[in-house]
């Protein structure tokens, strides 16, 4: 199926969980990386749970700390 | 208030833009802004907002200027090494527009001044460098309803988000609660390219600009990163304000002011 990351369309596997996504894109600091999906945040609990359809649009939302 | 000749020649630029003209220019002279954090984002938003003749500036910081400082805090130089970072920029910004009124506060925010320190201004910069000052100024900010420009830069990266309180939503609604110490490498840790912390502070001096004038569209309810590796900016819409949020939501469970613990270190170091 075809999803976006960060506005970019990608192919991934079917029914993909979002947990199973961040392994796959090696998110940064995966421990701590926000995920929305559709523009609705996806709450930790449900990364493992939470299955991709075709056509979803994902973002992965990072801490940057810096700034002095 | 009428300008004055000077004024007229030292904001013309502004003047003939028909978003800004002599109307907010006048916004921008009778305008206050508070920027927390006197470094990487801070320079760049101080020297603009300075320029741009926005009348009041207030600029907070503990830190004393330091060699390592130089490759990306912009308002200060060499000759300042050693001076308290607020005295320097404060005297830069004046040395550009003397119409500039500069409020510099020596000290850094904690939960018991940061409600002080930003009751006076309209709009609030966070400049800072650290995820317990993040968090104190979002929620000092929603507390307060006041509307605040949150950027934070790591390598060669930047992003950035306006928070209007009771309309946009927040930092924590994004971020729910500052990582682990340690647990993201900082600035100090990673290293920074000093042109991000200048192209991150610009749009934070232009989003200050734009609420002053009411020029444009806010990027609240967005939060707009930045890649300097490929050059790219991407806008991610951001979910509606507060349903889940412990502060910015009709219902808060925060709702007293938090001083996160972080290490000395990370609090005093002069980055
Ligand atoms: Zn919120």
């Amino acid at each position: 199926m075809k999803i976006t990351i960060a506005g970019e369309s990608k192919e991934v596997a079917d029914n993909l969980t979002i947990q199973e996504l961040i392994v796959e894109e090696k998110v940064e600091s995966p421990l701590y990386v926000t995920v929305a999906v559709n523009e609705e945040f996806i709450e930790r609990a449900a990364f493992d749970s939470h299955r991709l359809k075709d056509g979803d649009a994902v973002e992965f939302l990072y801490f940057m700390g810096g700034g002095r | 208030m009428a300008f004055t000749n000077e004024q007229l020649e030292r904001y013309s630029r502004h003047i003939i833009l028909k978003e800004i003209g002599a109307k907010g220019q006048k916004k921008l002279l009778n305008g206050k802004v508070l920027i927390i954090g006197a470094g990487g984002l801070g320079s760049p938003v101080a020297l603009y907002l300075a320029a741009a003749g926005v009348g009041t500036i207030g600029i907070a910081d503990a830190d004393v200027v330091d060699l390592s400082n130089l490759q990306r805090q912009v308002i200060h130089t060499t000759a300042d090494l050693g001076r308290k970072k607020v005295e320097s920029a404060a005297e830069t910004m004046r040395a550009i527009n003397p119409d500039v009124t500069v409020n510099p506060y020596y000290q850094f925010i904690n939960s018991s001044n940061i409600m002080e320190l930003i009751k006076d201004y309209d709009f609030i910069i966070d400049g800072t460098d650290n995820f317990a000052a993040k968090f104190l100024i979002n929620d000092a900010c929603v507390m307060a309803k006041k509307p605040l420009s949150h950027a934070g830069i790591v390598r060669f990266a930047g992003q950035l988000t306006t928070v209007i309180p009771g309309v946009s939503p927040c930092y924590r609604c994004i971020f729910k609660n500052p990582p682990p110490k340690d647990a993201i490498p900082t600035c100090k840790e990673a290293g920074v390219i000093g042109a991000m912390a200048g192209v991150i502070g610009t749009l934070q001096a232009l989003e200050a600009i734009k609420f002053l004038t009411g020029a444009g569209e806010l990027l609240s309810g967005s939060l707009l990163t930045f890649d300097g590796l490929e050059m790219a900016f991407h806008k991610i819409k951001l979910p509606p304000r507060g349903a889940g949020c412990a502060v910015c939501s009709d219902n808060p469970t925060i709702t007293k002011l938090i001083d996160y613990d972080q290490p000395v270190c990370e609090l005093k170091k002069k980055d």
